[in-house]
C-alpha cells in the first residue's frame, strides 16, 4: 500500500459510490412499484369497465338506472317537451353553460352518471313518484341541487353538471357504456 | 451531554430531547464487533431482512385476500391472475417462508457449532427457540389460508395433535376450530392470527437483539473480547458484509421466485379443499419434515406429539445440557464430530418425514429420532468428562499459539483473566 490518493482515485471512488447508491435506489423503487401497483383496479375490475344496455323497452317519459363502475348511470327517454325545453334554455345565467346538444348523442336519450357533482349522492328523479326538483330534471336530497332536463345544474351547491360517462350507440337501442 | 455530538442541528436538536440518533449511532455503527466474524454470522440479519420481506408482501397480500372458505381460493388465484404485480408478491411470500426457514436454520446450525448458546447469552438463544416456535405457528397458519387440499388436511393433522391430549383433548380440538370440524370459523381465526403473529414476532426479535447487544456477538473461536484490539466498528465493516451476503441471498431468491416458485410447494395445494376427500400422500411443508418423521416414529399417538414438542423443548435447556466451558467447536474435536452427526440426523429426518410411513422408513425414523434426543440428552452432558479440548488461543487479536507457549501457560492466562 505504497500508492498516494491521486485526485484521480477520489473521483473513480465518488462515481462508485453514487453509482451505487442510484443503482440501490433504481431497485428499491421497481420492488416498491409493485407493492403500490397492487391496490391499482385489477384486471378483473378493468375487466367490468364497460356496461351494453338495451333501451327498446324504454317508452318515452320513462327512465332506467344501470350500473356502470360501481356507480348508478341514469338514462332518461325524454318527451318532446322535456327535449324543447332543454334545446331552449339560453346558456346566459348557466352555473356551467353547455348547450343540449353538446350533452346527447340521441336527443331522445340523456345518459349521465348518477352522481351529484356536490358530494356524490345520488339525485332523485327516476322514479316517476321522486321530487325531480324545480327544472323538472333531478334533485340531490341531500344538500338540495336542482338540474334540468339536461342534467346541468340551475340551483343549489353542485359545481357542475351532472358527467356524462363516455358511450357509444352500437344500434339504433343499444347502448354501451365505457 | 452538552456538547453537540452531530453535525446537523436538526439532529442534535431532536437527539436532546429523543436519543434516538444516539442510540442507532451506538448500536448500528460505532457498536463494537468481534473482527473474526465469518459469513456465518451473516445470517442473523438475513433472517431479519426475511421477516421485513414477509411482513411487507403478507400486508399488500392481505389487501387482497378473502378469509372465507368460499371465497379464499379463488381470491388467490385472483391474486394470481388479476392484482397487478399479485403473482410477484404471492411468490415473493409463498418463496419467503421457505427462505426465512432456510437462513433462520443456517443460524442455528452456527449458534449449535459456535457454542453461540453458552453463558453469557443463554437468554438470547431461549429468544431464539421462541422466536422459531412462533415462525412454525405463524407458517402452518398461514399455509392453511390458500383453502387447497394441502392446507385443509394439513390445518385437519397438525389441530388434530392436540386431541393426544388426555381427557381435554377433544374439547380443545373442538375449542380450535370453532366448531366439529375445520371449518370457515378456522380459517377466520388463522388468517387474524396468521396477521398479528409476525408483529409479536418482531416483539421478540427486538428483545433477541437487545441481549445480543448486551454483550456482542459470539465469535469463530468463542473466547471472549478482551478490548478495542479485538473488534472493528459494525459500520462501515459489517454493513457492508451484510449487504453483501443480502445481495448474494437476493439473487438466489429471486432466481426461485422467477424461476422455480412452485419447486418447494406441493401441487396438491392448487386443488381446492375438499373436506370429503384426502390426498393420498399427506406432508407438511419441508421445513416440518423432520418435525413430522419424529411424530410418525413414536407408535402412541400421545407419545408422538410429545416427541415432536420435546424435539423443540429440548433446544430451550440446550445451554445447561452442554456443560463444556469451551464453546467453538474449533477446539472440541469430538463434539465437532457430534455436531456433524447431528446435521447428518436431522437431513435423515427431514428425508424420512417426507417417505411414506411404512417397511423401512419406520425402522429408520426411529433410530433417528432416538439418536436426536441422544445427542442433546446424553451425548452432550457426557462429552465434556471425556473430551480433551484443544488449547484455546489467548485473544482474538492472536490466534495462532507460537511455539514456545504451550497449552498450559494458554490455560493460565485464561485463569488469570
Amino acid at each position: 500500500m505504497t500508492n498516494k490518493k491521486t485526485p484521480d482515485d477520489k473521483n473513480k471512488r465518488d462515481f462508485l459510490q453514487v453509482s451505487t447508491y442510484a443503482l440501490g435506489a433504481v431497485g428499491a423503487a421497481s420492488f416498491v412499484w409493485p407493492l403500490i401497483n397492487q391496490m391499482n383496479p385489477a384486471a378483473d375490475t378493468l375487466a367490468l369497465a364497460s356496461t351494453e344496455v338495451d333501451l327498446e323497452q324504454l317508452e318515452e317519459g320513462q327512465a332506467i338506472t344501470v350500473t356502470w363502475r360501481g356507480k348508478p348511470v341514469f338514462i332518461r327517454h325524454r318527451t318532446k317537451e322535456e327535449i324543447a325545453s332543454a334545446k331552449d334554455q339560453l346558456l346566459d345565467g348557466l352555473r356551467d353553460p353547455q348547450t343540449d346538444d353538446e350533452r346527447v348523442q340521441n336527443e331522445k336519450y340523456i345518459v349521465l352518471v348518477g352522481v351529484c357533482t356536490h358530494l356524490g349522492c345520488v339525485p332523485l328523479g327516476q322514479k316517476s313518484g321522486d321530487v325531480k326538483g324545480e327544472y323538472g330534471g333531478w334533485f340531490c336530497p341531500c344538500h338540495g341541487s336542482h338540474y334540468d332536463h339536461s342534467g346541468r345544474i340551475r340551483k343549489g351547491p353542485a359545481p357542475t353538471n351532472l358527467e356524462i360517462p363516455q358511450y357509444s350507440f352500437l344500434s339504433d337501442t343499444l347502448i354501451k357504456i365505457g | 451531554m452538552s456538547k453537540p455530538k452531530f453535525k446537523n442541528p436538526v439532529v442534535n436538536w431532536i437527539d436532546y430531547r429523543l436519543p434516538i440518533f444516539t442510540f442507532m449511532n451506538h448500536e448500528l455503527n460505532e457498536y463494537p464487533t468481534p473482527k473474526n466474524l465469518n459469513y456465518f454470522w451473516n445470517f442473523g440479519s438475513l433472517a431479519g431482512i426475511t421477516l421485513v420481506i414477509m411482513i411487507v408482501t403478507g400486508i399488500v397480500l392481505s389487501m387482497n385476500y378473502t378469509a372465507h372458505i368460499d371465497y379464499a381460493f379463488d381470491s388467490v388465484e385472483r391474486i394470481m391472475r388479476d392484482v397487478n404485480h399479485g403473482w410477484l408478491l404471492r411468490y415473493i411470500h409463498m418463496n419467503g417462508a421457505s427462505f426465512f426457514f432456510i437462513v433462520v436454520y443456517i443460524h442455528i446450525f452456527r449458534g449449535l457449532y459456535y457454542g453461540s448458546y453458552k453463558a453469557p447469552r443463554e437468554i438470547l438463544w431461549i429468544l431464539g427457540v421462541l422466536i422459531l416456535l412462533l415462525m412454525m405457528a405463524t407458517a402452518f397458519m398461514g399455509y392453511v389460508l390458500p383453502w387447497g387440499q394441502m392446507s385443509f388436511w394439513g390445518a385437519t393433522v397438525i389441530t388434530n395433535l392436540f386431541s393426544a391430549i388426555p381427557l381435554v383433548g377433544e374439547s380443545i380440538v373442538t375449542w380450535l376450530w370453532g366448531g366439529f370440524s375445520v371449518d370457515n370459523p378456522t380459517l377466520n381465526r388463522f388468517f387474524s392470527l396468521h396477521f398479528v403473529l409476525p408483529f409479536v414476532i418482531v416483539g421478540v426479535v427486538i428483545l433477541h437483539l437487545v441481549a445480543l447487544h448486551r454483550f456482542g456477538s459470539n465469535n469463530p473461536i468463542g473466547i471472549d473480547v478482551q478490548g478495542k484490539q479485538d473488534t472493528i466498528p459494525f459500520h462501515p465493516y459489517y454493513t457492508i458484509k451484510d449487504l453483501f451476503g443480502l445481495s448474494v441471498f437476493a439473487t438466489i431468491f429471486a432466481a426461485a421466485v422467477f424461476f422455480f416458485p412452485n419447486f418447494m410447494g406441493h401441487p396438491d395445494n392448487y386443488i381446492p379443499a375438499n373436506p370429503m376427500v384426502t390426498p393420498a400422500h399427506i406432508v407438511p411443508e419441508w421445513y416440518f419434515l423432520p418435525f413430522y418423521a419424529i411424530l410418525r416414529a413414536i407408535p402412541d399417538k400421545l407419545g408422538g406429539v410429545l416427541f415432536m414438542f420435546g424435539a423443540i423443548m429440548v433446544l430451550f435447556v440446550l445451554p445447561w445440557l452442554d456443560k463444556s466451558s469451551v464453546r467453538s467447536s474449533q477446539f472440541r474435536p469430538l463434539y465437532k464430530l457430534f455436531f456433524w452427526f447431528l446435521v447428518i440426523d436431522c437431513i435423515a429426518l427431514g428425508y424420512l418425514g417426507a417417505m411414506p410411513a411404512e417397511g423401512i422408513y419406520v425402522v429408520l425414523s426411529r433410530l433417528a429420532t432416538a439418536y436426536y434426543f441422544f445427542h442433546f440428552l446424553i451425548i452432550l452432558p457426557l462429552l465434556p468428562k471425556i473430551e480433551s479440548t484443544r488449547p484455546l488461543p489467548i485473544s482474538i487479536s492472536t490466534p495462532i499459539i507460537t511455539a514456545s507457549s504451550n497449552a498450559s501457560t494458554v490455560m493460565a492466562m485464561r485463569e488469570k483473566k
